[in-house]
Formats: C-alpha cells, sequence, structure tokens
C-alpha cells in the first residue's frame, strides 16, 4: 500500500510537469518535458551516477560529523555547567550566520573537495541535533531522577545519565536526526554549487553553463531521489533502533 | 538493634493469593525513622512546622490524610528528596537514612527502553557495582513474574508492572522502604492481591505508605497514623487487630474503616465529633 502511493504520488507528479509543458509550450531550454530528463539521464548514466555517490558520501560524512557533534554537545552541556554558558552561545551564533554565507569561506580554506561540503553539512546539521537532543536531555521524567536518588543516595550525575537520560532522551535525539537527514543534502550542494569539481550541485552548474537543461533536471531527480533514499533510510533505521518508542503515526493507520 | 532473619523462599510460588505468611527476602537490620522538629514550606504553603515523630522498626505505617495535607511531601522528606528548611529527619540510630531507603512511586516508574530483569537491577547500575541477576530473579519470582523476566514493561498489565516495581524496591534490600500510594492507580481486584503480596514481602522492614484509602491502610499498615492540619501534624498511632494483610470485609475492620473515614472528615454522619479541619 505504502508503496503503491509512492508510484501513484510519484507518476501524478510527472504527469504534472508534462501537462505543463503541454500547456505551456516551453521551449525545451527553459522546462524540458520528463522524456527529455529520461532520455538525458540514460545518455548520462554514468556520469550521473558518478556525482550522485559523491553527493551521497559528502551527506553521509556530514550528517554522521553533525550528528556526533550536536549530540555530545547536547551532553557536555547538560553535564557541565561551564559549558552551558559557553556552548549554548555558540550552538546559537551556529545557526544564526546563514550557511550559505559562509560556504565560500569553506571552501576557500578546505578546498574544492569533499572536506568543504561535508563541513557544510555537518554545520547545518549540527543545530538540530543539538536543540532536539537537549530538549531531551532537559526534560527527563522528573520520578526517574528521584528514583535514581534514592538508589544511589547521592547524585551520581553521570551514570545516570548513561543509564536514565540519555536513554531517554533517545527519541528527541531520533527527530533531531530526522530532521537533519532532510536538511543534510542543502548543505552538501550549496557547497557544490560554490565551488567543487564532482558531485550533483556541480553538475547542474556545469549542465546550466552548457545549456544542457535536460541534463540539469536529470541531476535535480537523481538528487530528489538521494535525498528521498536517505531520509527513509534513516527513519527506518530510527525506527528499528528506538522498538520502545510508540509510533502514533503508525498504529493509527495499521488498518492500511 | 534487632536482626531479623528472613530467609529468601526460592519456592514460594503465587504469592498473590496472599496466604504465604512470613515471606520476606534479603536480610535486614531494623531501623527506625526519627523526624526532629521539621518544618517545610511548599509553593509557599506551611506544610509542617517543628514536626515530630517517629515510625518504629520493622512496622508498616500507613500515612492517611486528606489530599494536599502533604503526605508526599513528609514521604519525600523522609526519602531524602527534598530538604526541610529547618530540623532533621535522621535514622532510629542517628545516622542520616540516605542510601537506606527504598522508594515506590504511585507510578512504575519502569524504564521502556529495559526489560524487566533490568529494570529491577537498575539500583546497583547507577551505583556502578555488577547487577546480582540471580537474586533479580528470586525477586521476580517472588511477584509471581519468573516468565516475564525478558519482556519489555509496555507488554506487561498495570498490576504486572506494579509487581516489577515492587520486585525492583525489594531487590534494593533496604530497611527502609517508602511507598506513596503505590497501588491507587490500579484496578480494586489487581489492587487487593498485590496489597497482600507486598504486606508479606515487606514483613519485617520498616515501611512508611502513603495512601488516601483507610481500607488499603487498614488491610495491610501495622498501624496507621492521620496527617491533618494546617501545617500538619501527624496523630497518634491506630492499631487494628490481626495480622496483615486484613480482611476487609472482618466486621472490626468495617467498623475501624467508618471511623477513619470520620476521622478524614468524609462522613456526613450528624453525630460526627471528629476534626474535620482538615478537608481542604
Amino acid at each position: 500500500m505504502k508503496a503503491l502511493r509512492f508510484i501513484v504520488i510519484t507518476a501524478g507528479l510527472i504527469l504534472i510537469w508534462q501537462v505543463i509543458v503541454w500547456l505551456t509550450a516551453v521551449p525545451p531550454y527553459i522546462l524540458p518535458g520528463p522524456m527529455a530528463a529520461a532520455a538525458a539521464w540514460v545518455s548520462n548514466a554514468e556520469s550521473l551516477v558518478f556525482h550522485a555517490s559523491v553527493t551521497a558520501l559528502e551527506i553521509v560524512l556530514g550528517l554522521i560529523a553533525g550528528t556526533v557533534l550536536g549530540a555530545s554537545s547536547a551532553i557536555a552541556i547538560i553535564l557541565f555547567r561551564p559549558a552551558r554558558q559557553w556552548l549554548l552561545p555558540v550552538l546559537v551564533t551556529s545557526q544564526a550566520i546563514p550557511v550559505f554565507a559562509i560556504a565560500p569561506i569553506l571552501v576557500l580554506w578546505l578546498g574544492f573537495g569533499i572536506p568543504s561540503k561535508v563541513a557544510m553539512a555537518t554545520l547545518i546539521i549540527y543545530f538540530p541535533v543539538a536543540a532536539s537532543f537537549l530538549d531531551g536531555l532537559r526534560r527527563t521524567e522528573p520520578g526517574w531522577l528521584d528514583l535514581a536518588l534514592t538508589m544511589t543516595g547521592k547524585p551520581r550525575r553521570f551514570r545516570t545519565l548513561i543509564h536514565i537520560r540519555i536513554p531517554a532522551a533517545l527519541p528527541s535525539l531520533a527527530s533531531g536526526i530526522r530532521v537533519a537527514a532532510a536538511v543534510a543534502p542543502i548543505g552538501a550542494v550549496v557547497g557544490e554549487w560554490v565551488g567543487a569539481g564532482a558531485g550533483l550541485g556541480y553538475l547542474m552548474l556545469h549542465a546550466s553553463g552548457r545549456v544542457q537543461i535536460d541534463l540539469m533536471f536529470a541531476a535535480l531527480a537523481s538528487l530528489t531521489f538521494v535525498a528521498l533514499i536517505f531520509y527513509f533510510a534513516v527513519d527506518w533505521g530510527l525506527r528499528r533502533a528506538l522498538p520502545w518508542q510508540p509510533d502514533q503515526f503508525i498504529s493509527n493507520n495499521s488498518e492500511d | 538493634m534487632v536482626e531479623s532473619q528472613i530467609i529468601p523462599d526460592p519456592k514460594s510460588e503465587l504469592p498473590a493469593t496472599g496466604n504465604g505468611r512470613g515471606i520476606a527476602i534479603g536480610k535486614t537490620d531494623s531501623l527506625g525513622i526519627t523526624v526532629d522538629s521539621a518544618s517545610f514550606s511548599y509553593a509557599g504553603l506551611t506544610l509542617f512546622r517543628n514536626l515530630n515523630a517517629t515510625f518504629e522498626a520493622g512496622q508498616t505505617t500507613c500515612l492517611l490524610g486528606t489530599s494536599g495535607i502533604g503526605k508526599s511531601s513528609l514521604l519525600r522528606l523522609i526519602a531524602g528528596l527534598v530538604r526541610p528548611t529547618s530540623g532533621h529527619v535522621l535514622g532510629s540510630d542517628g545516622e542520616p537514612l540516605s542510601g537506606r531507603i527504598a522508594y515506590m512511586d504511585q507510578r512504575d516508574l519502569l524504564m521502556p527502553w529495559k526489560s524487566v530483569i533490568n529494570n529491577v537491577v537498575l539500583g546497583a547500575r547507577l551505583r556502578g557495582t555488577s547487577p546480582d541477576f540471580g537474586r533479580a530473579h528470586e525477586m521476580l519470582r517472588a511477584v509471581g513474574l519468573a516468565d516475564k523476566i525478558h519482556a519489555r514493561p509496555a507488554q506487561l498489565s498495570s498490576g504486572q508492572r506494579q509487581r516489577v516495581a515492587l520486585a525492583r524496591t525489594l531487590m534494593e534490600d533496604r530497611p527502609i522502604v517508602l511507598m506513596d500510594e503505590p497501588f491507587s492507580a490500579l484496578d480494586a481486584l489487581t489492587r487487593h492481591h498485590i496489597q497482600a503480596l507486598a504486606a508479606n514481602l515487606l514483613r519485617g522492614r520498616t515501611v512508611v505508605l502513603v495512601t488516601h484509602d483507610p481500607q488499603e491502610a487498614l488491610r495491610i499498615g501495622d498501624q496507621i497514623r492521620i496527617l491533618k492540619g494546617s501545617p500538619a501534624t501527624l496523630g497518634d498511632p491506630i492499631i487494628a487487630p490481626g495480622a496483615t494483610p486484613r480482611d476487609p470485609i472482618d466486621p472490626v475492620i468495617n467498623t475501624l474503616h467508618h471511623e477513619l473515614l470520620a476521622a478524614l472528615g468524609v462522613s456526613n454522619s450528624p453525630d460526627n465529633d471528629f476534626e474535620t479541619g482538615a478537608a481542604l
């Protein structure tokens, strides 16, 4: 049912695309039809797969780095009082500076290769992960903490964190990672636009310069595909990792 | 100090029937509780002013009172979860109670990500000692859940979850057990069973159990004390006849039940001469 719905939605969007091309009769160098894009995809398959794999690698590395950094910042903020005063402003500042604005600087520092794109993705992911995990860590059920205190006799911050607060906050971390998985491609592609030798963003700019508009759309479709695969893989993995987390969304639709 | 010798009985099955007299698990030194002119305010309201009270070692004391009177606050004071603004709460040996109490809440407070057995050994994990899984098994057998050790809390009924919480409380093997309305969220039948189970398993320990239900107090309390007034004071111990768990249908118990209700200001009988000021 889920797969069928996915196919219907995809087919519907492609149909709308085709209908717009027919109705407006725009020239193919403005908006090529889906058939033209598909043809471009097939004739450039090898190149597209290569560039898509570069972008996918950037997203994966960025997601890992951003999650590790964001999660450890949240834990540090909870665990150490000085960290709260020093890291919280960093957290907010990291979000106040638009990633787009520092992309050229990152490319200047880290070069045209993968590292600058990973840094972009990391920066864009860092905040949602840190903020949602921190939120979860702050809202531990007070009854659990009281219970822990009666068991230990004196406060055991570290062990309480390991055995109660972190596991209790994992569902919040998971929602942060879901958001991260959805926005990570933005970081990677923006990095590629600013300066790169490979990746789908690079390929789109390159094709645009040569007026290969059908290839641009083929690259865009590939990017969408990579981003979707990514999001659903992360979502599936998180569900498997947190089986105790009640999933209202699924249970409401269980009759499907 | 009295040494109460209690033998773990691995064959104690079907504890919920309530006829297994004298089953208690673990070995513990009796320790009473002394509340020494403790004052405590919560949200601008003075709940206790120079409150003095002693809870006898090895006895189950049920604390009764209307809601908002400070029953839970008194329990939290004893548990060390809040500090009195003045005065002390100490053991009958004059030492602080921290590390010598086990606490059980109205909610089971089981961690949903841990299996039943891992919930039972939570205390050892938090203290950084290696958990005694053999003993944890024993505790779960004692509460009749030996077949559920690997289940997740979400797979259990509310009565079963509260029995796991009881096993976790017993696992701590503390001389003092503090219980805050531990059975009030359960249905009547489950509550009846688990009361008997708790009365048997906790025998020999110093138990302070907060409840709003006079019937529960009569069923499992060696002593019943009523908390009333603002700031609250503790009434003299009321001792019902017979051993716990008592039968609520017993006419003597039933009469006491009515008297307790009257003392709590619940009765609407015209010849009620008990003070009812505590009922806010």
